[in-house]
């Protein structure tokens, strides 16, 4: 049983005009079995919310707390976040010129693992996995991210996320970009990730097609840098039908 | 008597093989002034006593192995010295060497200069007409070496051919390799610089008939204090040739130091031609430099292609987070980009069990047991 809590959480980046504070105050609790939306408009602060989380140097925290477990997230490196059981899948995953996915892969996995995995098994593993992603297999020997299509980008973060087995797992976007198939198949990645009830998913979506395929227990409004409303699975049929108007007004208000 | 033609930026350069034909750099001049002088230890002025010969060992299949005196009608039949030093070195060395390879032969050798001191070194190899082999030149030990090495590649030849600068990190190393390429003619020829206190290479391609093809690649790797310099020139003075230019480096530390120069002259008469070179600078640290001119000139329109590129970049800081992000710490992160980057130079030198040796290398100068941190996979069981 994991739990992800933020409190309170403000957080700025250096712009050319000064400071930006971009979240002002997110309070959220994310454990094991649960799969939480949050949803909102473009520029929100959505993807600034799950840099902070995984520790993106170019984002201040200047309010408010982070724990996993109870421990302080804050004060982790990037690396450690990842090694304690954080995952971020990324919105615009970096390209890596001359890594080999293949290698990538395994020496992400001996970091978070703590040892190398046993070779064979590994090589089965990651076949299944890339399978299951309907993955060729030449994809292992490509260069991370490079010259990768949108959709094969975002298998590639979910081929992560099974091969990694976080604690909780940020997804940002990862409907982002992807045909029907491709979202299917993206969020049957995710599901089974989500099976066993021993993780937790924080989704983070602009649209509400890929809810068509995962089912989050809670949906949350996020306008303007912080949580506006929260809810369960119907709010997210009222963003279908109604759009962010409503909330976007709420948030400017506040 | 010195033939001069015009240098690319318009200086005249000198091709003499005598010495006193040449000026002595005062470090003003374009070909020199990247160039420390004062440690080249006396290799520009003359004062060095070049008397400590490296030791030359060849391990050869299919190469035959000679050792000729500086008379030999194949000493200085296709390199005239452009470079003072390497003038130097051929009035200096007691004897070349030569490797060749016969007529539709195919073979490798692999070739350690191993220094011990001052001194002058001559090496030639030739590849006989449509013959195939892989030359590996490994340069070790300290020592303050001119060297000149001439490389003749026969009609429809391919010859590969590595120089591996794995020197002590005292050595002071100043050399011209050329090349000449015959009709359909294939050179691949890289260079792997890693040690010494300073190098300074310059490889030359010139053809002497149609459909020459040279692909000329560089890896270096610099750390603090080291100056490490490459200066390229393909002099296309003949129709329907080609060459590709690829240099990487790699910096970190106070003071390290990498200069790539790519002249590339495309004369009046070498129509039909097509050339291209890249170089690529990746610094790691604060205090690096890196110095980068290419030097493409035109003297025909009438050509295939013609283009370069050069760019100088930091460790980017977004592909450190996507590592990280995935559990990698970061001094290991910083080890598998400069991999990355190193990657395509080394898959395109072909030559595998270098490949492995320069990818430790790299990876102990960067401070990392690639055992533990998963990167040996065969190792792994
Ligand atoms: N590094 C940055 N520098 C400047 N502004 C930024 C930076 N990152 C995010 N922002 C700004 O913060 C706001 C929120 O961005 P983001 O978190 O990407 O929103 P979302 O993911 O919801 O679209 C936007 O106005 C964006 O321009
Ligand atoms: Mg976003």
């Amino acid at each position: 049983m994991s739990t992800l809590e933020i409190h309170n959480l403000h957080a700025s980046v250096e712009t050319d005009g000064g400071e930006r504070e971009i979240l002002r105050g997110v309070d959220l609790t994310v454990s094991s079995g649960q799969t939480h939306a949050v949803m909102g408009p473009n520029g929100s602060g959505k993807s600034t919310l799950a840099y902070v989380i995984a520790g993106h140097p170019k984002y201040k925290v200047t309010d408010g707390t982070i724990t996993l477990d109870g421990a302080n997230v804050l004060e982790m490196s990037v690396d450690e976040r990842a090694r304690a059981g954080l995952f971020l899948a990324m919105q615009y995953p970096v390209e890596i010129p001359g890594v080999s996915v293949s290698n990538f892969l395994r020496t992400s996995a001996t970091a978070v693992r703590g040892e190398a995995p046993k070779l064979r098994l590994w090589i089965k593993e990651v076949k299944e996995s890339m399978a299951a992603l309907s993955m060729d297999p030449s994809f292992a020997d490509r260069s991370v991210n490079e010259g990768f299509s949108g959709g094969e980008k975002k298998r590639h973060e979910i081929l992560q996320l099974e091969l990694l087995k976080p604690k909780i797992a940020v997804l940002d976007e990862t409907d982002s970009g992807l045909d029907v198939d491709a979202l299917r198949i993206v969020s049957e990645g995710v599901n089974r990730f989500q099976a066993d009830g021993t993780t937790g998913t924080l989704l983070i979506t602009h649209y509400t097609r890929i809810l068509r395929y995962i089912h989050p227990d809670f949906v949350h409004v996020f306008v303007d840098g912080r949580i506006v409303e929260s809810g369960g699975p119907e709010l997210a049929t009222q963003l279908e039908e109604h759009g962010y108007e409503r909330f976007a007004r709420a948030g400017s208000g506040a | 008597m010195p033939a001069t033609v015009p240098a690319v930026d318009l200086a005249p350069r000198v091709f003499s093989r005598d010495v006193a034909d040449h000026l002595v750099p005062t470090g003003r001049e374009e070909e020199w002034r990247f160039t420390p002088l004062k440690r080249l230890r006396g290799l520009t002025d003359g004062s060095a006593v070049l008397e400590s010969t490296p030791a030359i060992d060849v391990v050869a299949e299919g190469f035959t192995v000679d050792t000729v005196a500086m008379d030999d009608p194949r000493v200085g039949a296709s390199l005239t010295p452009s470079d003072i030093i390497a003038a130097r070195a051929m009035s200096v060395a007691p004897a070349a060497t030569v490797l060749a390879l016969a007529a539709e032969g195919s073979g490798r050798a692999d070739v350690t200069i191993d220094g011990r001191g001052a001194g002058a070194s001559h090496l030639i190899i030739e590849f006989g007409p449509f013959s195939a082999g892989t030359v590996v030149v490994r340069h070790r030990g300290h020592a303050t070496l001119a060297q000149a090495v001439e490389i003749r590649v026969a009609d429809s030849a391919s010859g590969t051919v590595v120089f591996w600068q794995d020197w002590d990190r005292d050595t002071v190393h100043a050399a011209t390799h050329h090349a000449q390429l015959g009709r359909d003619a294939r050179l691949m020829m890289g260079h792997i610089t890693l040690g010494g206190d300073l190098v300074r290479i310059l490889p030359q391609v010139s053809y002497t008939a149609t459909g020459g093809d040279a692909e000329l690649l560089g890896l270096t790797f610099a750390d603090a204090g080291q100056h490490l310099e490459s200066r390229v020139f393909v002099d296309h003075d003949t129709p329907q040739c080609r060459s590709s230019v690829l240099y990487k480096s790699a910096l970190q530390g106070d003071e390290a130091h990498t200069v790539w120069v790519g002249d590339v002259l495309v004369r009046a008469e070498a129509t039909g031609i097509d050339t291209y070179e890249v170089n690529r600078n990746l610094i790691l640290t604060d205090g690096a430099r890196a110095d980068s001119v290419p030097n493409l000139e035109l003297e025909t329109g009438e050509i295939v292609g013609a283009g370069h590129a050069s760019a100088t970049g930091r460790f980017d800081d977004e592909q450190l987070f996507y590592l990280q992000a995935r559990g990698i710490p970061a001094d290991l992160a910083r080890v598998l980009v400069v991999r990355g980057f190193f990657t395509d130079v080394l898959g395109r030198l072909g030559v595998p069990e270098i490949a492995d040796e320069v990818m430790s290398t790299v990876d102990s100068r960067l401070g990392i047991d690639r055992v533990a941190a998963g990167l040996l996979e065969e190792e792994a069981e």
